[in-house]
């Protein structure tokens, strides 16, 4: 029998129907016009966003709050180079995306040709794999290993750059074709001599620290990180990436470590004897000064990635594997339960003493954070931009599962937070979700009012404006003599009148009582909605470990603990 | 601390960019690299000189194994192996040295490969220090031009650094 011959725009198509892609996000353009005219007619959803960044950060959002791949897609060119930072941030916090690039048709690449840009060179150390497609005949192969290498292993965004000409010629189209990947493995079974001295460790530890992160997340190990930390009595310390791996509310968290750590948890790893790192890269936000970080420590570290073992710390028990496959071989070689009240009371002691406080006069970031936690009972999918608001909302917004809080991490993108917002609401239609900005990265991205109008998207963006790149500031404040060089956002915009002119609901609030009413109307209104609030203009983010500093040498409020 | 690696390829477009690409974003040093087809033609073998200390080289070799086109890593500086670079050299030669310069190649076991008035092109083959110590005897006769390939490496015996594939996707 003869198969039907398909055009490579159909075979993308059909590729991604195949891979369970429901929504991309994209902008056409002459080197996929061909793709799109078929796009128009296909069951899959597309959102058109106004910058393609956004459109890959919206696939990072779908993708983070989804556990599924995000997909993006842009013309060949500019389009492409706009993926670029999206495309970056992905690979820096390990997320799966697939972007697809249109390139200009086969015979006119190397020739400077019209919107051609060599964009698997330009993304070559930022993605996980990139491919050019030179044969149609390769055209759906390659889809699938793409989809194959970003979503297994230590996932990443894979580019894949189609030229014109082949998503107009045709050819038979059989789905999954057979991978082929000989130098790619992606499954490693935990060695159980590791993990036989693994919990001989555990057990011979008094004072232990489960240190979880982003790959907790990715392995759906959460429970896993539960049971341990419960059965063993091991408090627990997250990266930031790691937030919503361990119920935040729970007796046994400690909190945040590193930079703008809870003091708690940053005594805690200065004192502890095991370290039990979970899908983390001790990056050095965490460690500040690698040679004082956990000087009394031994390090289990359990890590997907053979590479992050003794990247940066030395790691004495190395267990390469799944995070989820490896806690639960430990937990099969660990006694059933175990008590460290001291240990356990100890962390409960700093906590005490040290809790994060600020001054409750004005209009406080803090406070607009505890509130919206409040009245979304803690349940919101919190997505955040970059500066001193992405760390308030660290703070100040307690995380108890996975997946429901977006923020970019290891690039420190600013113009991420709403157009992630964006693609998690997509990917979860039925949670509420937030987008935590500041009013110098959401003119980053500002432009995406225009896709949450125009999709309804229900976005509630909450602007905390200080009329500052607040987060430089606050460095030029305690490390550059106060001199605010370029830092203050004169000019901006009236945001309110701003989101009114994309037709979107907003609410201005310039004193604390109004931060409740306004931040209930931006929830309890259908759709998106801005609530831009006037806060303390020079607040800072406190505790700090200033950069390469020791962990226990926190700034709390001016003063050195 | 010099190492040698022996990496098999896939013969994939991109594959030597990827890899130059990963020595420079991360900051390691190549000192040198060779790279041509295998007795099979969509697998290519790169011998790779590199400098640095231990930490250094378990994290080349661990990110060069993390890139997809690479089928396999093998550090054989440990390894009894036969190690050989081919260097090509011009050298000034006026009439009256040529005879002293022969004595040289004679002796490096070297071969003289281009005769012009007052220059010579001498081909030699060996390990580097070999390659080293006949560039440094010519030096004085004054070079004009230096190539050279890299070193490639075998391992000697039986043994092969064999082209069997742990990867993923031998099903589905
Ligand atoms: C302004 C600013 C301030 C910041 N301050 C802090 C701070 O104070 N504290 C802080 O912690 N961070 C902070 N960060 C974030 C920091 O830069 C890093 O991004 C973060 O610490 C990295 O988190 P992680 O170690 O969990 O690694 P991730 O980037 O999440 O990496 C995940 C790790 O898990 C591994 N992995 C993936 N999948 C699996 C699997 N299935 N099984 C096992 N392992 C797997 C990966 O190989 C990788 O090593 C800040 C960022 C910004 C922008
Ligand atoms: C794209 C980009 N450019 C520059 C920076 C450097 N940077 C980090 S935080 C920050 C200020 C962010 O300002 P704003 O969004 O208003 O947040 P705030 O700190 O005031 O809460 C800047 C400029 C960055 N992280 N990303
Ligand atoms: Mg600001």
């Amino acid at each position: 029998m003869e198969t039907k011959k398909l055009t490579g725009s159909e075979i993308i198509i059909k590729a991604l129907q195949a891979e369970g892609v429901d929504t991309v996000f994209g902008i056409p353009g002459g080197a996929v016009l061909p793709l799109y005219h078929e796009l128009a007619v296909a069951s899959i959803r597309h959102i058109l966003t106004r910058h393609e960044q956004a459109a890959a950060h919206a696939a990072e959002g779908y993708a983070r709050a989804s556990g599924k791949p995000g997909v993006c897609i842009a013309t060949s060119g500019p389009g492409a180079t706009n993926l670029v930072t999206g495309i970056a941030n992905a690979y820096m916090d390990s997320i799966p995306i697939i972007a697809i690039t249109g390139q200009v048709g086969l015979a006119m690449i190397g020739r400077d040709s019209f919107q051609e840009a060599d964009i698997t060179g330009i993304t070559m150390p930022v993605t996980k794999a990139n491919y050019l497609v030179k044969s149609i005949r390769d055209l759906a192969a390659t889809i699938h290993e793409a989809f194959y290498v970003a979503t297994t292993g230590r996932p990443g965004p894979v580019l894949i750059d189609i030229p014109k000409d082949i998503t107009t010629q045709r050819a038979a189209f059989h789905y999954p074709p057979r991978l082929r990947l000989p130098g790619y493995r992606s499954r490693v079974e935990p060695h159980a001599l590791q993990v036989a001295q693994a919990a001989a460790a555990i057990q011979a530890a008094e004072k232990p620290l489960l240190f979880i992160g982003g790959g907790v997340i990715t392995s759906g190990a959460h429970e896993e990180v539960r049971q341990l930390a419960e059965e063993q009595d091991i408090p627990v310390i997250m990266s930031m990436m790691g937030k919503g791996a361990f119920p935040e509310t729970h007796p046994l968290f400690a909190g945040m470590v590193g930079m703008h750590g809870t003091a708690a948890a940053n005594y805690a790893v200065c004192e502890t004897d095991l370290i039990i790192g979970v899908g983390v890269r001790f990056d050095d936000r965490v460690t500040g000064k690698i040679e004082a970080f956990a000087p009394r420590a031994k390090i289990i570290h359990i890590d997907i990635d053979a590479a992050e073992i003794g990247k940066v710390v030395p790691a004495h028990i190395p267990i390469v594997a799944d995070a989820r496959q490896a806690l639960q071989a430990l937990l099969a070689r660990l006694p059933e339960k175990r008590e460290r009240p001291a240990w356990r009371q100890r962390i409960r002691r700093w906590q005490e003493e040290h809790p994060l406080r600020y001054d409750e006069c004005g209009l406080k970031p803090q406070y607009v954070i505890e509130e919206l936690y409040r009245l979304t009972r803690g349940r919101a999918i919190i997505s955040t931009d970059v500066g001193q608001h992405q760390m308030w909302a660290v703070q100040y917004y307690p995380v108890d599962r996975p997946r429901a809080f977006l923020s970019s991490c290891g690039l420190g993108t600013m113009g991420f937070g709403v157009p992630a917002a964006m693609g998690a609401a997509v990917a979860r239609p039925d949670e509420t979700v937030v987008a935590i900005t500041g009013d110098g990265s959401f003119q980053m991205n500002i432009q995406e009012l225009a896709t949450l109008s125009h999709y309804r998207i229900p976005v509630k963006i909450i602007l905390l404006n200080n009329g500052y790149l607040g987060m430089v500031r606050q460095w030029q404040e305690f490390f550059f003599d106060r001199r605010y060089a370029y830092s203050e956002l004169a000019g901006n915009p009236d945001f309110v009148k701003v989101a009114e002119a994309y037709r979107l609901p907003a609410r201005l609030v310039a004193a604390r009582e109004e931060v409740v009413p306004a931040l209930q109307e931006a929830l309890e209104t259908d759709g998106p909605f801005l609530v831009d609030i006037l806060i303390d203009r020079e607040e800072n983010v406190f505790p700090m470990v200033p950069p390469g500093g020791t962990l226990n040498k926190m700034v709390t409020g001016g003063r050195q603990e | 601390m010099k190492r040698t690696l022996s990496v098999l390829v896939e013969n994939r477009p991109g594959v030597l960019t990827r890899v130059a690409g990963l020595f420079s974003r991360r900051g390691y040093n190549i000192d040198s690299l060779a790279v041509g087809r295998t007795e099979n033609p969509s697998i290519s073998r790169m011998t790779i000189v590199v400098d640095g200390d231990e930490q250094i080289i378990e994290q080349v070799c661990k990110q060069l194994n993390k890139l997809i086109d690479v089928i396999k890593l093998s550090d054989i500086t440990d390894d009894p192996h036969v190690g050989r670079e081919l260097m090509l050299i011009k050298v000034n030669a006026e009439p009256a040295v040529r005879g002293e310069i022969m004595q040289i190649v004679d002796i490096f076991r070297a071969r003289i490969v281009d005769i012009a008035r007052n220059s010579l092109i001498i081909e030699a083959t060996g390990d580097a220090d070999k390659i080293d110590a006949l560039e440094n005897s010519l030096r004085p006769f004054g070079i004009r031009e230096v190539v050279r390939t890299g070193k490639i490496a075998m391992l000697r015996g039986a043994r092969t650094k064999g082209m069997e594939a742990s990867g993923d996707g031998t099903g589905v």
